[in-house]
């Protein structure tokens, strides 16, 4: 497939704003059940949820220019019985609106509402949140591993990179954020970011595998129906390109995608980690804040591989041109 | 229920593109809009087509033969760009089982493309969304048009008519009846799409030998070459007959 950079945003600045805020909503229950000493003011959540927002918004903006035909985007929420698309379109505005409702809820201190009993609003709005997140990266990962003859994507594991690299980048964004205004809360979440870092590492090395050994079910024998083992095609129908030869394929050498593979995989594991070591021990706030702008460039790298590495049965169809 | 397919004889077709123009030509002409059609004489033609002839060469030489590969949306029973489409544009008729895109609904989000095994979905450049063969849903139909050319444009254009147009669950149908008779197959059978439209093979070349072409018709005796010569002088056989 040929990535669109459109849907590589997407991915990945939404994948952090729900890591982000699933960050700050860890923090006030771990805070809560009395685990660990809370931010001291409650601007620390609202600001958050400001930052996380702008992902999300940014991330949605930039799914816009995926579309043929933007201004007819409100038609996506139709289908959502059947399509995941449609689901996402329905959980990312919601979620949004849940982490607004969140941060505002800290910023007016909505934590002691007469018409709740006296419950905490935000405690409610932040559970609702984390559903919706936790529905998010389902939806965003059911996407592409819906598609069964998509093999590459065609695996829970889709869904479970998607899941652990948002949280990741999310919980990096957070340590660099919580060493400028929170530098009590920065161990916390430099754990939570390191242990997703080695749990995405895990996952991805998993799918990397995965895919190095997948069989294409189909072959040019059953996309024309004939048996014979040596088939070539000699013309695909035209002269020049078509959607089918641009959207399909990536056009890049296999030295190239080689050296992306390895790109990403330093660039979002081993040298966040590293200075995120650096940063906590050192007690450089700048270091934080670089691990996590790192952690997010290999990411794009990766979403980049992860779109181009799969591979279209439709190109048996479109192999030469003459 | 009714489902509509082509039924295309690879043992018959010869290449010739006829159905990709005239379903060019059809279908930028229709309600919907031009399809998209740009440097067409220029350096890198690039444009929409429903419908595409491929080549394939199979076997090794000398023992090939050359195979063109007509490719045009397959109206899976079961198609997998139905589902996925976000806002219902993309759907699949009940009552006559075409897979169509309404134009009007699409958003361009390509979603259905990367949905279709086939690559036979094109998003169109101009008017920014998904298009695909309609089986010419907008001929099929037409009272006005006589009803020899109630079919898609390739079906009429096919200069030796490699492409059957019908009912395939009518076993009666004309096209039923040459998937069954003909072992017609479908395309991608692995991923359970169960497609529509059929193809049938290349096959062996029968001649078909009646018996009269082994014995004459006038021949009472049934030895062929022991008739008894007539005399020069009795009358034949075109004396005799009016024919």
């Amino acid at each position: 497939m040929r990535p669109a950079l459109s849907v590589i945003l997407l991915t990945t600045l939404i994948g952090v704003g729900q890591g982000l805020f699933a960050a700050l909503y860890t923090v006030q229950v771990f805070d809560r059940i009395g685990l660990i000493q809370g931010p001291t003011s409650p601007m620390f959540y609202a600001l958050g949820c400001a930052f996380a927002l702008a992902f999300l918004a940014v991330g949605l903006g930039a799914s816009f220019f995926h579309l043929g035909r933007p201004e007819r985007a409100w038609r996506a929420v139709a289908m959502w019985r059947k399509s995941w698309l449609s689901r996402e379109v329905i959980v990312l505005p919601a979620f949004m609106g849940c982490v607004f409702l969140y941060g505002l809820g800290h910023y007016l201190g909505w934590t002691q509402l007469p018409i709740l009993a006296g419950l905490d609003a935000t405690l409610i709005i932040g559970a609702v949140g984390t559903v919706l997140c936790a529905l998010l990266f389902l939806c965003t990962g059911m996407i592409y591993a819906c598609l069964k003859f998509l093999q590459e994507w065609h695996t829970p594991l889709t869904v479970i990179n998607y899941l652990l690299f948002g949280s990741a980048s999310g919980l990096m964004l957070a340590t660099a954020y919580a060493a400028i205004v929170e530098p009590g809360l920065v161990r916390f979440f430099a754990v939570w970011a390191a242990g997703f870092t080695l749990a995405a590492l895990l996952g991805r090395s998993a799918s990397l595998s995965r895919n190095a050994r997948l069989k294409p079910r189909s072959s040019l024998q059953t996309a024309i129906g004939v048996k014979h083992p040596r088939i070539v095609q000699s013309s695909q129908g035209f002269m020049g390109g078509s959607f089918n030869t641009r959207e399909f394929f990536h056009g890049m050498s296999s030295a190239w995608m080689r050296s992306v593979k390895w790109m990403f995989l330093l660039a979002v594991f081993p040298i966040p980690l590293a200075l995120l070591a650096g940063g906590l021990l050192g007690g450089v706030p700048a270091l934080l804040a670089a691990a996590f702008l790192v952690q997010y460039a290999g990411l794009l790298a990766e979403r980049w591989f992860f779109f181009a590495q799969a591979n279209h049965p439709q190109n048996l169809y479109y192999q030469r041109i003459s | 229920m009714t489902q509509l397919a082509l039924v295309i004889d690879l043992n018959v077709c010869v290449g010739c593109h006829a159905c990709v123009t005239s379903c060019k030509g059809w279908n930028t002409s229709g309600a919907a809009g031009f399809l998209s059609d740009d440097n067409p004489y220029g350096k890198d033609p690039t444009g929409t087509f429903f419908n595409r002839v491929q080549t394939f060469e199979v076997g090794e030489y000398p023992n090939t033969q050359t195979v063109h590969f007509p490719k045009s949306c397959l109206h899976c029973e079961d198609p997998p760009c139905v589902p996925v489409c976000p806002t219902g544009a993309s759907y699949k008729r009940e009552e006559d089982g075409i897979v169509l895109v309404d134009y009007d609904k699409c958003i361009g989000c390509k979603y259905c493309a990367w949905a279709c095994p086939y690559g036979v979905r094109e998003i169109d450049e101009h008017r920014h969304v998904m298009t695909k063969c309609t089986l010419c849903v907008d001929r099929i139909y037409d009272q006005s048009l006589p009803a020899a050319e109630r079919k898609p444009a390739c079906v009429m254009a096919c200069p030796t008519s490699a492409r059957l147009f019908g009912d395939i669950h009518d076993p009666e149908s004309a096209a039923s009846k040459a998937i069954q008779e003909n072992g017609g197959y479908q395309l991608m059978p692995e991923w359970g799409t169960s497609p529509a439209n059929h193809y049938l093979p290349r096959r062996k070349q029968e001649i078909k030998v009646r018996e009269e072409d082994l014995e004459r018709v006038d021949n009472p005796l049934k030895v062929d070459g022991r008739l008894p010569e007539p005399a020069l002088k009795s009358p034949s056989l075109d004396d005799v007959t009016s024919w």
